[in-house]
């Protein structure tokens, strides 16, 4: 049996698995697997697969809960899938994105070809916090800023999915859509026999392959790789070390790293040794005390200059914030076309500058209607949401924006696509997001099929964050289909 | 290796060693409990002060009482050598090597966190402690058993069973001289009448009774206790069998790294003067003060290991 609701499929809302007459083409050989299976069992496979996640330790930290507490991020069995395709068209989109953001880092740190050609307006790079000014005229090993980006995508309808948001910093949640898909082998292994899924396992190998690809220069023949984490505390540890020990690199704290004849050295059982490349999970302001904020414990001290010096790569560069800033998002479609020349594969969404007048007026005319968003907001807060807001909360929102309109953007209201979640009555549609990972080195840019699927476990949520209740799920690129 | 992985690996196996320590003499003493209850009290004080909690223990509580004790052991948040914070300590040391584990080896130690976190949620009763005591050393073997299994034997398991040795060594000098302290105060009556609810208790909280009775069938002399639990190479838990395992893996990693370590000097010497030594003669100098000098060097070798490789910066 399949206890499917249909009652709650919004006609507006795409719902990625369901139509009114069945299941969408990629989810049929699911869908049928589905159907066979006995649905009290499947009921508690949840229970399961907390059980499971336990035991691997595939937790995160929240901070500010008592005793360090460990928590899971949900996890949903039923699979999001997208056919092949659908998926090219968001690979080649992807890949020109990182391309274009990359020559725009080059550019915006280097000659700024892009101001003076007048594509972009001068104040948006020198008046923005997230531009990096110790980056002027740095050349990074290999040329490349972004080695690792996570883009959010949106799904709109059946063939488009628009970009929500570039995440070109330390883009975390790739380990969760390899252990998602191990968590799936594991608990449903005849599904993979049946169904011609995309493999995601080898994203550990390809990230260490870009990573050796943009050594510096000075590296030996087979670079040394750090992982560079703020600790056993932080909420996404378990992501640095599982990337580290997936290949094979050594997992750094600051503590761990000493510089010697400006060169960073680690220690180790044997004494000091070089490292070539530090794939850093700390933020740019806590890298270095003695460069950015003095009063990082985490960081190491100096780590900058050498960076300067061509000495060591850093994964992402730093100050690559500027290309993921919300304010810059909003014009992405010229810097795509400035340094690709040809417009964008994958779209925006619509976006209003509440700087420009004209715009504010719009937003604060259809604030109602509008999603409004802090520039530098992340994870879900500082934003307000027009149709689901208290008449209070928009007038203090009101306030705040006419105080500071270039500190806001605004978009519509988005219809989030859904893809059923497994509820104890049976499948229930939640909205979904996705991020796909890029991986880019000087010779290739790569994309692993599939990503991360994120899922607002709460009906009629449109908040995916796992920092507010959101969960993931498995996401499977069909060969083939 | 990263001198932090080094030393994660070396503090997780100690810790784990701990563990199995303090459960087997809480085993022992409720034996004693059971069996004799004129040394019960004084036996539940002597493990406290075995495992160096005396102060911290006299700070809570007045007076040495089973229940109080057990669970002191066992779950007291604000005792760190408790087992409950011992494993919390262990296994944060296992997330800090976790790229120096096999997957069956973290697993078993998160497992491991897990199934004690559980079983020692609330308080322990007298009734619940034997099931509880061997839940606990089940999944401690559970670890050293996926160790055993999945590891390469490379520099990382040298510092894991550097970790285990210097522990155990540990433990068994320190309960040797705690009850030595307690059951025989002076030279004078070293060999004369024994305790044999208390030698037993020393033997069963080195896992040793049923191995002391193959070797000496009923024949049970403090000093033949004394030289089985020093100076016997076959008993896994001595101190020369320690040391030797101790000296075995510093001879792997001066191989590997293809050096020479002040640490390796100092646990050779240790092991020789251990094989040329009687146990008349350590009886003769002294047991309390023997132990002393072996707890001290101890001590300063585990220091030398933690400078010669790196340990902290």
């Amino acid at each position: 049996m399949g206890s499917v609701d249909n009652k709650h499929l919004n006609t507006e809302v795409f719902d990625e698995m369901q139509t009114a007459f069945g299941p969408r083409v990629p989810y049929e050989q699911f869908y049928e697997w589905f159907k066979s299976e006995n649905h009290y069992q499947l009921r508690k496979k949840p229970k399961e697969l907390d059980k499971f996640f336990r035991k691997t330790g595939i937790t995160f930290n929240v901070y500010g809960e008592s005793d360090g507490e460990e928590r899971l991020i949900p996890f949903d069995f039923i699979p999001r899938i997208i056919s092949e395709l659908r998926w090219r068209k968001i690979e080649t989109g992807l890949k020109q994105r990182a391309n274009a953001i990359n020559a725009f880092l080059s550019d915006i740190y280097g000659n700024q070809e892009i101001i003076r050609a007048g594509w972009i307006p001068e104040e948006l790079i020198s008046q923005n916090a997230a531009f990096l000014p110790e980056m002027i005229g740095v050349n990074p090993p290999g040329g490349i800023y972004t080695h690792i980006s996570g883009t959010d995508l949106i799904r709109v309808n059946d063939e488009k999915f628009v970009v929500l948001e570039d995440n070109v910093r330390t883009p975390s949640g790739a380990s969760y859509m390899i252990e998602n898909r191990e968590t799936m082998l594991h608990m449903f292994p005849e599904l993979f026999t049946r169904i011609p899924v995309k493999s995601v396992s080898n994203y550990p190998e390809q990230l260490l392959q870009i990573l050796i690809a943009s050594a510096p220069a000075s590296a030996t023949a087979t670079p040394v790789i750090g992982v560079l984490t703020p600790g056993v505390l932080n909420s996404a540890y378990f992501e640095h070390a599982f990337l580290a020990d997936q290949m094979g690199a050594e997992l750094i704290e600051g503590t761990d790293i000493k510089i010697i004849d400006k060169k960073i050295m680690m220690r180790t059982t044997q004494g000091y040794r070089a490292v070539d490349v530090i794939y850093r999970r700390i933020d740019d302001n806590f890298l270095d005390p003695l460069n950015f904020n003095p009063n990082s414990l985490i960081g190491i001290p100096g780590l900058f200059d050498v960076y300067r010096n061509g000495a060591i790569t850093l994964a992402n560069a730093p100050g690559t914030g500027i290309a993921d800033d919300k304010a810059v998002y909003s014009f992405m479609p010229e810097i795509i076309k400035f340094y690709t020349g040809s417009t964008p594969i994958l779209e925006n969404v619509e976006t209003w500058r509440c700087s420009e007048e004209l715009s504010l007026k719009y937003v604060i005319d259809n604030i109602e209607e509008l999603v409004i968003k802090e520039v530098h907001g992340s994870g879900g807060y500082g934003l307000l949401i027009g149709p689901t807001s208290s008449k209070k909360e928009r007038a203090i929102f009101l306030r705040k924006l006419r105080a500071n309109p270039s500190n806001y953007i605004a978009q519509p209201t988005l219809s989030l696509s859904t893809v059923p979640i497994m509820e104890k009555k049976g499948l229930a549609p939640r909205h979904v997001d996705l991020r796909p990972f890029v991986l880019m080195s000087p010779t290739e840019v790569k994309v692993t099929p599939g990503g991360l699927t994120r899922v607002a476990l709460k009906k009629g949520s449109l908040v995916v964050n796992s920092s507010q209740g959101g969960g993931t799920k498995d996401t499977w690129v069909l060969e083939g289909v | 290796m990263l001198g932090k992985t080094a030393a994660g690996l070396y503090w997780m196996c100690r810790y784990l060693e701990r563990i199995e320590f303090t459960t087997r003499l809480l085993d022992a003493a409720f034996r004693i409990a059971l069996t004799n209850s004129n040394d019960a009290k004084s036996e539940w004080g002597s493990i406290i002060l075995t495992t160096g909690n005396k102060a911290s223990y006299l700070e809570l509580y007045d007076e040495y009482e089973s229940t109080r004790v057990i669970n002191f052991l066992l779950r007291e948040k604000s005792n760190p050598s408790s087992v409950l914070s011992v494993i919390e300590t262990a296994r944060n040391n296992a997330r800090i090597v976790r790229t120096a584990l096999t997957r069956e080896s973290w697993e078993a130690i998160n497992e491991c966190w897990l199934e004690l976190n559980s079983s020692l949620r609330r308080p322990i009763t007298e009734n619940a402690l034997p099931q509880v005591l061997s839940g606990i050393r089940k999944q401690n073997a559970l670890v050293r058993a996926a160790l055993d299994g999945t590891m390469l034997r490379n520099d990382i398991y040298n510092f894991l069973r550097l970790g285990t040795f210097i522990e155990r060594a540990d433990s068994t000098a320190r309960i040797l001289d705690v009850k030595y302290y307690v059951l025989l105060p002076s030279l004078s009556q070293v060999g004369s009448s024994i305790d044999f609810v208390q030698w037993e208790s020393i033997l069963r909280s080195v896992s040793a009774l049923r191995a002391y009775r193959w070797l000496h069938g009923n024949q049970i002399s403090s000093k033949q206790i004394a030289n089985f639990l020093i100076l016997d190479e076959r008993m896994s838990r001595s101190l020369t069998f320690c040391l030797q395992k101790i000296n075995n893996n510093l001879f792997y990693l001066s191989q590997t790294y293809q050096r020479e370590f002040s640490c390796r000097t100092l646990a050779d010497t240790m092991f020789k003067r251990l094989q040329h030594v009687s146990i008349d003669k350590i009886l003769l100098d002294g047991l309390h003060e023997y132990l002393i000098t072996f707890l001290s060097n101890s001590e300063a070798l585990n220091k030398e290991i933690e400078t010669n490789f790196g340990f902290y910066g």
